[in-house]
């Protein structure tokens, strides 16, 4: 229904007395992918986590506004948290596999979520390691440690681990940062497949990546939106003096 | 002048390592060789033998027969397996050399007792069915009698032998089989009673508890180790023995179970805190991708948590048992300390360390009974090495998984 798949209005969020976000506001397209881009401690990975309620983890944590995932309030006091966290996968900056063979890693979200069958479990974790790009790479070798992957590897078994519970939304923290140039191309590459079935939010800390991958990008600086546009107009003709300033790499 | 100063250190760091090395390696020689000597020596004290009449066929005796006869257990030599026409011959007498007064007055014997070994010889030969336990010193050249073998200690009999009578004469017996299975009785059983309880309670500190209760319970656990055994010996014997007394109805409240409890919890602390520290181990991310991907807390804790921290959790539980196995004061003061098998654990038993705590002081240096409560430090130094050594290869296996 809603245009708008990721939604933020006046959003605020403190981490104790720490003001960590302040009033953003923000609206992302279904099937598109964002780029969240800022010098390091300026909010943008804060600001992701706002969308699966990872940072309800931290225990000093407060958060006051709305953010809206698929037009669902996801704050209210309604809100299901597990429907929320298979509908908005997750990829994180290292590589994380669980400690279970490669099968074992992708079922996880449906082990967790409810009862498939084996047959039903094995066609979807064949179907999202394919969409990950790593199942010729590992069909030979399913009930390995996940361990035994490489990490570029490991990092693309992660993004079909959060393929596997088909979610609309995939949050990625800095996903190829822990990576080497050859599975970093990868990644992007499998960032731009996705996009078509997907909406994807990417924080970065590679300017010429978030040229690269992504259709919006938005610019924090200490916890504040600097700018949010088409990633073409904030790369060549930003609005802001600090964005400029920011890309062109006089700060950060 | 530099060099010099970093020299010296260097050469003192050296000196350290290697004595405490050597002193280590001295120290388990030392074990080993006090230990050494008592397996194929015959039982009987070195001026003692035992003889019998030149007609009697048998020529080779156990401890354990001798023992069985000195109890009157066994009196008929057909008993033991001889075949023995008559009557007569077959009933065992038993003969010590005190008994000698019995057949001669002190006149007959001397007064230097010079005729003793004339009369002991003339005396065997006369009684077909003795069985004497008489000093070498009077056995002499025209000795009428034959000296029979005691069969030496076999390995197969010190292990498994059911007997623990160090002190017993004419020959000690030696069979450690109670107190190796009081030993593993009260670890095992104090294993299951803290490995369930010390688990649940590194999961609540690591994963549920409050960063707060963390911060006061985790070193208060610390310290809980640091606790003499004594202490807890001493607290068992005055709470834990009295209730189980009383729970059971028994006649005795030191039994095998209240060792365990002792043992368990002082075997808690260790356990907690490394089985706190592997689950704690477990990286956040890995934690968050499993929250990430819908599943709950105790999905995370029973999935990830657990299944990554595995291999230091059976570390923990490995150091607990060998903590329990070692433990010595605290298990002397609340078993019992009955050498025999146990048939339940309301019964009271007998730890190796414990035997070798309460004994040692009584055991007459180079004797057989000190070199057997050596052999019992020997197989629990095996046991304990051999359950470090399985700790080591546990970790080595998790060290290598993750990278």
């Amino acid at each position: 229904m809603a245009k708008h798949c990721i939604e933020a209005k006046n959003l605020n969020l403190f981490y104790g007395d720490f003001h960590a976000l302040k009033d953003i506001n923000i609206q992302i397209e279904k099937n598109t992918v964002a780029a969240f881009i800022g010098p390091s401690g300026c909010g943008k990975s804060s600001f992701l986590r706002v969308f699966n309620r990872m940072n309800d983890l931290i225990p000093s944590a407060r958060i006051s506004g709305i953010a809206r995932v698929e037009g669902v309030d996801i704050y209210s006091k309604s809100a299901n948290i597990v429907e929320l966290r298979r509908n908005v996968g997750m990829v994180f900056q290292k590589p994380n596999p669980f400690p279970q063979s490669i099968f074992g890693n992708v079922a996880y979200g449906l082990k967790v979520n409810g009862n498939y069958s084996k047959n039903q479990m094995s066609e979807i974790v064949e179907k999202s390691l394919k969409q990950a790009a790593l199942w010729d790479e590992v069909k030979d070798k399913l009930n390995q440690s996940a361990f035994s992957l490489s990490g570029g590897q490991q990092q693309r078994l992660c993004i079909a681990r959060a393929l596997a519970v088909q979610p609309e939304v995939i949050l990625m923290d800095e996903p190829a940062s822990a990576l080497d140039p050859i599975s970093t191309a990868k990644i992007e590459e499998l960032i731009y497949e996705l996009k078509k079935n997907y909406t994807i939010v990417i924080v970065t800390h590679n300017m010429q990546q978030a040229g690269r991958v992504s259709d919006y990008t938005a610019f924090f600086y200490l916890g504040n939106l600097i700018e949010f546009g088409l990633t073409t107009e904030v790369f060549t003709n930003p609005k802001e003096e600090r964005t400029q300033n920011y890309i062109t790499g006089r700060f950060g | 002048m530099k060099r010099w100063g970093e020299k010296l250190v260097e050469l003192i760091l050296m000196v350290s390592g290697t004595v405490s090395i050597v002193a280590v390696i001295l120290m388990t020689v030392f074990l080993f060789r006090e230990a050494s000597g008592l397996i194929g020596h015959s039982a009987v004290e070195d001026d003692m033998c035992v003889a019998v009449n030149r007609k009697n066929v048998v020529d080779k005796i156990s401890a354990q027969e001798l023992r069985q006869i000195f109890d009157k257990e066994v009196t008929k030599w057909s008993a033991l397996g001889q075949t023995i026409k008559s009557e007569d011959e077959d009933s065992i007498l038993l003969f010590r050399v005190d008994d000698i007064v019995q057949y001669y007055n002190e006149e007959q014997l001397g007064d230097s007792l010079q005729y003793v070994p004339k009369l002991v010889s003339a005396l065997i030969d006369s009684l077909p069915g003795i069985l004497a336990f008489i000093p070498e010193k009077y056995i002499s050249d025209e000795f009428k009698g034959r000296k029979i073998n005691v069969a030496p200690l076999s390995t197969r009999e010190f292990i498994f032998g059911i007997s623990w009578l160090p002190t017993a004469k004419p020959a000690a017996q030696f069979g450690v089989w109670p107190l190796i299975l009081g030993t593993l009785w009260v670890s095992l059983i104090a294993i299951l009673i803290a490995l369930p309880v010390g688990i649940s309670c590194a999961i609540y500190l690591s994963e549920l508890a409050d960063w707060r209760w963390r911060k006061i319970f985790k070193p208060l656990i610390d310290l809980l180790a640091g606790i003499p055994s004594v202490v807890y010996g001493f607290f068992g014997l005055v709470v834990i023995v009295p209730m189980i007394q009383n729970t059971f109805g028994l006649p005795v409240g030191e039994t095998a179970l209240a060792g365990s409890i002792v043992l368990a919890i002082m075997a808690l602390p260790t356990i907690i805190s490394i089985a706190e520290d592997a689950l704690r181990s477990a990286p956040q991310a890995m934690k968050e991708a499993s929250y990430a991907l819908g599943a709950n807390r105790w999905q995370t804790i029973y999935k990830v948590v657990l299944p990554y921290s595995l291999s230091g959790i059976a570390a923990a539980a490995i150091l607990g048992i060998g903590r329990a196995i070692g433990e010595t004061m605290a298990v002397l003061m609340v078993t019992g300390n009955a050498a025999v098998v146990p048939h339940s654990i309301l019964e009271p038993v007998r730890t190796i360390p414990a035997t070798i705590a309460a004994e040692l002081g009584e055991a007459p240096q180079g004797g057989q009974h000190y070199k057997a409560l050596f052999l019992l430090a020997v197989i629990l130094f095996i046991i304990t090495f051999v359950l470090n050594l399985t700790v080591d290869i546990i970790s080595r296996r998790r060290n290598a998984n993750k990278n």
